[in-house]
């Protein structure tokens, strides 16, 4: 079998980041570069429905809170540790997604990305008034004083974050140039066309929204861990679903790469402005940059060099 | 035509809200028979041929195809069982080249590997006369380029019927007839063909047998010398 360059790559980034954790003394750099990594996730998760199979999902945040309050549930309940919470997260944000999916899938364009909003809305209000998990007010949580390998909390929870980044990257790349793939680009292009040209339009695009969910639902899982205090204000935030979105559409929604571009781009950009300029700054930044790609680029930065370097284009 | 027949649409009917635009249509199709369908705008044509490749359910009434009720399958399962559809207005898809638009279906329907998808997606092509476009992106192909990779991706479909909605409609004489010899060709290989056109030469020219609907009725459905000289059809098209 042929193992091509990917897999040895994805290997050497995460020994790498692992690495980085023994040598690096800088805190910062493993907090900033947590939430850039979380953003990879979420934009990878996000592409799989929204690039490859062209529905727009506005509740990332939905996805990403079910995640964090699993968490929070499952940690007060029954004292679970992270990593066994994880899996958990990923499969109830699935089974919503799933859910959601078979609900709203009928709807096409702007109708469905209405309701994704609603599912948020919807979603936040019940965590508002849900107890157990602090409601309105939030919740604490409290991190182990010590993990295992690691120096402290943060280093561990970057090296987790990376690994998923690395897992949920390569789970878009093979789907990408698999036979879903191909099949997720036709509902893209045209699902009636697809429909009757064999492909199975529900069952692939209710594996897309099942898929997408669970990867934004394990993103969402060490949130409490990292920010300690949640509460349904934050993990519902706008943000998520706004970045997740305009990061793909940067970096090119039609690959598995382009999400990872935007994420690092968008990412890294808005931690170095919260950092030098105004933490408010960031949403302005995200949608100045979206604006200017959707006039200027609207194929993103892949788009872009493909333009530039020809690919594709009718050759006589 | 003793044989039993490909597809047997028996008593369809679909309204859309108070507007009944099939009132019990019946259609048998041979075994590789090459069937005309015409009637005036509006008389159901589309609509008909939707509820046989299952864009739309009929409301009421059965369509078999080879024995099995297919009535309320969805659309891609029956491309599974052999029915290929061409659209009116071409629906490519736009981000795929002329030989990914064709592989689609060849791997959605077929089995084969990913070498024996490509190498029939060529001999497709051939048939089509769209091999030197193979690498070409769909959406820079003009109109009778379209309609060809049209019939292509029908014929991936590996159909026993072969439903070809006016592929040839604002095409020239010239391009007339080279959709008819390749429609002539595909049906050489035992595809049976329903041919939707306005173009009265080719649809006379190239079917066997016609049927003529008018206002979501069958009011006509024999050889070609009869349709013409029968004078419902043309009371249907020209008015009393």
């Amino acid at each position: 079998m042929r193992i091509g360059w990917f897999y040895p790559i994805a290997l050497l980034l995460v020994l790498g980041g692992a690495f980085a954790t023994k040598h690096v003394d800088s805190n910062f750099v493993f907090y900033a570069g947590y939430v850039v990594l979380q953003f990879i996730v979420l934009a990878t998760a996000w592409n799989i429905l929204g690039g490859f199979t062209g529905y727009v999902n506005f509740g990332t945040a939905a996805f990403f809170a079910v995640g964090a309050y699993t968490t929070i549930a499952l940690n007060k309940a029954l004292g679970l540790p992270l990593l066994a919470i994880m899996p958990i997260a990923g499969i109830i944000a699935g089974l919503i997604g799933l859910a959601a999916g078979y609900f709203t899938l009928r709807l096409k364009g702007v109708f469905f990305s209405i309701a994704t909003l609603a599912l948020a809305v919807v979603l936040e209000t019940a965590v508002a008034n849900w107890g157990y998990v602090g409601g309105a007010s939030g919740s604490y949580v409290i991190p182990p004083a010590e993990v295992p390998f690691f120096d402290n909390y943060i280093e561990g929870l970057f090296s987790l974050m990376l690994l998923l980044a690395v897992v949920a990257v390569g789970i878009a790349r093979y789907i990408a140039l698999s036979k879903i793939g191909r099949g997720f680009a036709a509902i893209r292009d045209d699902e009636v066309a697809a429909e009757c040209m064999g492909v199975p339009t529900l069952r692939l695009k209710l594996i897309a929204t099942t898929l997408s969910g669970a990867l934004m639902g394990i993103a969402g899982a060490p949130y409490p861990f990292y920010v300690t205090y949640v509460e349904p204000t934050s993990a519902f935030s706008l943000t998520y679903a706004v970045n997740s979105i305009a990061m793909p559409l940067i970096g090119g929604t039609t690959t598995w790469f382009g999400p990872v571009i935007g994420a690092v781009l968008l990412g890294s950009l808005q931690q170095w402005a919260t950092v030098t300029i105004s933490s408010e700054l960031n949403l302005l930044i995200v949608g100045v940059t979206l604006v200017a790609f959707v006039v200027l680029a609207p194929q993103g930065l892949v788009g872009l060099a493909r333009k530039l370097f020809g690919r594709g284009g009718r050759t006589p | 035509m003793n044989q039993p027949p490909v597809l047997d649409v028996v008593g369809v009917v679909k309204r859309f809200g108070g507007f009944t635009a099939l009132d019990g249509i019946n259609l048998t199709v041979a075994p590789s028979e090459r069937l005309g369908l015409i009637g005036p705008n509006g008389s159901g044509k589309t609509t008909l041929i939707s509820c046989i490749s299952g864009s739309l359910i009929a409301d009421d009434g059965q369509v078999r195809f080879q024995g099995q009720d297919i009535t309320k399958l969805t659309p891609h399962r029956r491309t599974g069982l052999g029915i290929g559809r061409s659209f009116q207005i071409p629906r490519p898809f736009g981000s795929m080249t002329v030989a990914e638009n064709v592989a689609i279906p060849l791997e959605y329907v077929g089995q084969g590997s990913r070498k024996e998808i490509a190498s029939e997606a060529r001999d497709i092509l051939g048939l089509m006369r769209l091999d030197h476009l193979a690498d070409t992106d769909a959406r820079a192909l003009n109109q009778i380029e379209l309609r060809k990779l049209e019939l292509a991706r029908a014929m991936a479909c590996h159909p026993k019927l072969l439903i070809s909605d006016e592929a040839m409609a604002g095409l020239s004489g010239n391009e007339v007839d080279e959709i008819l010899e390749i429609l002539l060709a595909v049906n050489q290989r035992g595809v049976a063909i329903i041919m939707i056109e306005h173009i009265m030469r080719a649809v006379m020219g190239f079917s066997e047998r016609i049927v003529v609907l008018d206002a979501g009725k069958k009011i006509a459905d024999g050889a070609p010398e009869e349709i013409m000289r029968n004078p419902d059809v043309e009371r249907a098209y020209l008015g009393e």
